[in-house]
């Protein structure tokens, strides 16, 4: 049954894991300090915190974008890396789930491209630009 | 079991770092996700398929605010609300964003409990991650029907761009969607682990498979999703 796997899961990443090192080594599965969980929740907080003072302070232009993405990357990758655990996975497994979507990229600049051209044909021949 | 004969795989010790590594788990002779138990991995691939559903809503509603010559509602003032006499920009939505955050953080505890077998504390965490989920949809559909009263459509909106309408029903619909059925899965769980279901390892109705305790981490991921989808969602439709 799992356990069996569940358990050697645990002895391998209590020593990339220093501060679980001792209590999690006879532990099942992804076991870290519930402390972990609450200072990423608390960073979580106070990130969201951030982005909606960016709304409400009504910066804007670059700053306003640059921060906006700064802090939707940070809480993202908080909860993939420690609540989702990945962290903690094998590299086999975070490189085929994590590169994928940054593939995704491509399609946006794609898009990015094909967008401004429909804009630029539309302002050409149908409407007033915003 | 077979399980143990699959996962087992007695190397632990001499585990390769970096690209070698993933070159030995990829390799023919191996199992790709070794040590990874089979319902986790097919979680991931399940929420890797589902990033690109999303990536795609996301991308389709960029490509139509980029490309419209009509100027696009400011969703600051759109989701403002009045309380107390005060006008807040966009404060529903960040109340909306803490309450999922929170969740997430009384889901990642649940799964630490599960695997410490402590059931009721498991099973109370799920509870509440349950409930913050329900209040976030409970919040959705206030928002959603402030808008459909001030008459936003998926065709129109009294304050421009009328593709406005339609990528917020389509995402947040979505999104919305995902977090019922996380409502639903997470008391489905908490119900089992509440019961006892995985100390006695009993055969799920369903599947007639024994269930483990890994299933609230399983399920757990797929909660974390729907916040992690959320931090983008609240990024690019409700910030931007």
């Amino acid at each position: 049954m799992t356990n069996a796997a569940v358990h050697m899961e645990g002895q391998l990443h209590a020593p990339a894991h220093g501060a679980v090192a001792t209590g999690a080594v006879h532990a099942k599965g992804q076991q870290h300090p519930i402390k972990l969980y609450l200072v990423v929740w608390g960073w979580l907080f106070v990130l969201s915190t951030c982005s909606y003072l960016v709304d409400y302070f009504g910066l804007h232009g670059y700053l306003r974008w640059s921060l906006i993405l700064l802090f939707m990357i940070l809480k993202a990758g908080l909860i993939v890396a420690v609540f989702m655990h990945m962290a903690w996975e094998r590299l086999a497994l975070a490189y085929a789930i994590l590169l994928p979507p940054i593939a995704v990229m491509v399609f946006v600049a794609i898009m990015v491209l094909e967008s401004e051209y429909t804009h630029f044909l539309r302002v050409l021949f149908f409407a007033t630009p915003s | 079991m077979a399980e143990t004969a699959l996962t087992n795989t007695g190397q632990g010790a001499g585990r390769l770092p970096g690209w070698p590594g993933i070159a030995a788990d990829w390799a023919s002779d191996q199992r790709a996700f070794k040590n990874v138990s089979w319902g986790k991995a097919m979680m991931w691939i399940f929420l890797l398929s589902d990033t690109f559903i999303f990536s795609c809503f996301l991308l389709s509603y960029m490509t139509a605010r980029m490309s419209t010559t009509v100027p696009w509602p400011n969703p600051s003032e759109v989701f403002a609300l009045n309380i107390a006499g005060q006008h807040i920009p966009l404060i529903l939505i960040a109340i909306m964003t803490f309450v999922l955050i929170s969740s997430s953080g009384t889901m990642a505890m649940a799964v630490n409990f599960g695997y410490r077998r402590d059931r009721v504390r498991t099973a109370a965490l799920m509870v509440v991650t349950a409930a913050f989920g329900a209040t976030f949809v409970g919040m959705q559909a206030f928002e959603w029907t402030k808008l459909i009263m001030e008459g936003v459509r998926p065709w129109g909106n009294p304050w421009g761009a009328p593709q406005f309408g339609a990528s917020f029903f389509m995402i947040t619909g979505f999104h919305g969607t995902h977090v019922t059925i996380g409502v639903i899965f997470l008391i489905a769980i908490a119900r089992k682990v509440l019961r006892g279901d995985f100390d006695v390892e009993r055969r799920g109705f369903f599947t007639s498979r024994k269930g483990y305790y890994e299933i609230v981490e399983i399920m757990g991921l797929y909660w974390h999703f729907v916040d992690l989808v959320w931090v983008f969602i609240f990024a690019f439709f409700y910030l931007w």
